[in-house]
């Protein structure tokens, strides 16, 4: 038996990293050593997780883990963690990390916090969560009663360490692969169609007022303007299929310095996912419409109208 | 004939939430409850799939005194029975004994073909049920599903990740959970109404299920510590003019003045 663990995962490596920072925290504050699961079918440059705080690596490199499928997954958590003495288990909020963090915490009896977008331990060593509830509108802030504590960390909540040199161990471990009923059998790729809304300073976002596709070339003057990138709410993507992507609690939360809201009447849903923009702006022909509640400036009026008047009145400005 | 259980959770209308501006804590009470939107696109999921291969659609939920009039619409839309897990000593558990008391009545019913849930809820949006309830089963899970299809036994279907869309095939018995892609949940008429109340329905407390209440209640591990709606602190100023260039120039001018454009 090892001593006290803190085990970090996400089959995304980026997000590993990123867990990895808030891992050290928490194991410095429990007196854990922290542990890094990397799992695939060949891993390259396992060094950057110590670097970025990882005491030790934990690996199982295997061909049947080059594509991720839970049941396998699971199996190979289980197993490459049964010798550990785990206190907390960090895992990435991707869906194949929420997914594999149910059932491994189920097969472990033990509780799970999704998608924490804060965490901390307290003095008896429980892991503390803090995640949205009721749509996005509350926080609901949480406590861990039992190890090992799980939970799952989404994209971007918290920012990778720089990396330092920093020494660590290297383990490769011996795993039973364990076959998977569920077959894949095609994978078409997606058009990623984020883009680049989660790292953009300047958004601009299209809701429900906007009567047809093609008016959208109003919001993407006002974007070229301002050098934005366009999103929407969620009923232009999911419903009407226009965009590829949506910002909401269900789509992408995002941070930008500005944000402006052209006809969307701002669900909780919604609210959730630009609550960590800097300046919100909404232009909405609706005097009641949440968005106006929850935006810096508002102007109560028709987009087809104000949107244009407003791509000119910046031009202006910025010459 | 293919035996699907359809898991549904009564939840309080989202929309109707309003925050306590002093505590800033989520009013719930009095809320009209209703299935949860992605549970309701499930069995109408389960619905299509019974259309197209015949079979059976059982309903289960685990809430209160309040669920039996919520799930009335799960009968009016197509389920042909209904099981109710109510036990007031099970109250706030989490996710962890939710999926062992499911896992009991799942199996109290018994004879399945197929699970069918939620991606998630939309008031607790853990995500968690359906893998867990698979994994004490020992079943496969398929999540994220947004396309399906039942041929020769097997399950088809179209599962919704980030980076691609996974078509798998399982055999089953599985576990399966649906996004909100999947479908449009049909909206019964008062005919299937009427007739839902004559539907059967069964309701059962923990030792129904040979289950003990009180055990299962302190295997809960995750504790509800507060709830709070975070400090939304926003100027909140609604810019009004004579002509909308005027509001504009106005608009534009605090934009800039707030030193957001620059790089």
């Amino acid at each position: 038996m090892t001593g006290k663990t803190v085990v970090a995962y996400s089959e995304d490596r980026e997000l590993g990293l990123q867990i990895l920072s808030k891992g050290r925290e928490i194991s410095d504050k429990l007196g854990a050593k922290l542990n890094a699961l990397v799992l695939g079918e060949k891993i390259i440059d396992p060094k950057e997780y110590i670097t970025h705080g990882a005491d030790r690596v934990l690996i199982v490199e295997d061909p049947a883990l080059g594509s991720f499928a839970v049941e396998t997954y699971r199996g190979v958590v289980l197993d490459a963690l049964k010798d550990v003495d785990l206190e907390v288990l960090l895992i990435g909020a991707t869906k194949r990390g929420k997914e594999l963090a149910a059932r491994v915490a189920a097969a472990l009896d033990t509780g799970c916090m999704t998608e924490c977008i804060e965490i901390d331990v307290d003095e008896e060593g429980r892991l503390l969560g803090e995640r949205l509830t009721y749509g996005g509108s509350v926080i609901s802030s949480q406590v861990s009663t039992r190890k090992p504590h799980i939970a799952t960390i989404p994209p971007r909540t918290f920012k990778k360490a720089e990396p330092s040199p920093r020494e660590g161990e290297i383990s490769v471990l011996d795993v039973d692969i364990q076959d998977r009923r569920m077959k894949v059998v095609e994978s078409r790729e997606k058009a990623r169609g984020d883009a680049g809304l989660a790292e953009a300073p300047i958004v601009v976002s299209a809701g429900r007022g906007f009567k047809d596709e093609a008016d959208l070339k109003l919001l993407e003057e006002l974007a070229e303007t301002l050098g934005a990138k366009v999103g929407c709410s969620r009923p232009i993507a999911a419903d009407l299929g226009w965009m590829e992507e949506w910002i909401g609690i269900s789509g992408y939360k995002i941070s930008p310095k500005l944000y402006i809201a052209c006809g969307i009447s701002g669900t909780i849903q919604h609210a959730a996912g630009i609550r960590d923009a800097q300046i919100i702006v909404s232009v909405n022909n609706q005097e009641g419409a949440n968005i106006h509640e929850i935006s810096d400036y508002s102007i109560v009026g028709d987009i087809y109208t104000v949107i244009p008047a407003l791509t000119k009145a910046l031009k202006e400005r910025m010459k | 004939m293919t035996k699907i259980i359809v898991l549904l959770k009564d939840i309080v209308d989202l929309n109707e939430i309003k925050i306590d501006p002093s505590t800033r804590q989520p009013r719930t009470e009095g809320l009209k409850r209703r299935i949860s939107d992605v549970d309701k696109r499930a069995l109408e999921a389960a619905i299509r799939l019974k259309e197209k291969n015949d079979g059976e659609i059982a309903a289960l939920s685990m809430g209160s005194d309040k669920t039996r009039t919520a799930m009335l619409e799960a009968l009016a839309i197509g389920a042909d029975s209904l099981y109710i897990v109510n036990d007031s000593g099970l109250a706030g558990v989490d996710a962890l004994v939710t999926s062992k008391v499911l896992k009991a009545a799942v199996e109290k019913i018994g004879g399945y073909d197929l699970i069918l849930c939620g991606e998630m809820t939309l008031d607790s949006l853990s995500a968690q049920v359906g893998p867990r309830l698979a994994e004490l089963l020992g079943l496969p899970q398929v999540t994220y599903v947004k396309q399906m299809d039942l041929e020769d036994g097997k399950l088809r279907a179209v599962r919704d990740l980030e980076d691609v869309d996974e078509v798998v095939e399982v055999e089953l018995p599985a576990v399966v959970s649906v996004v909100r892609e999947i479908n449009e949940a049909r909206i019964p008429s008062l005919m299937s109404i009427m007739r839902a109340k004559k539907k059967p329905t069964e309701e059962w407390d923990a030792s129904a299920l040979g289950l003990s209440a009180e055990e299962m209640r302190a295997g809960s591990s995750i504790e509800v510590v507060k709830l709070e709606a975070p400090l939304v602190e926003r100027k909140r100023i609604v810019i009004e003019a004579e002509t909308v260039e005027e509001a504009a120039a106005k608009l534009a001018d605090a934009i800039i003045s707030e030193g957001v454009m620059e790089a």
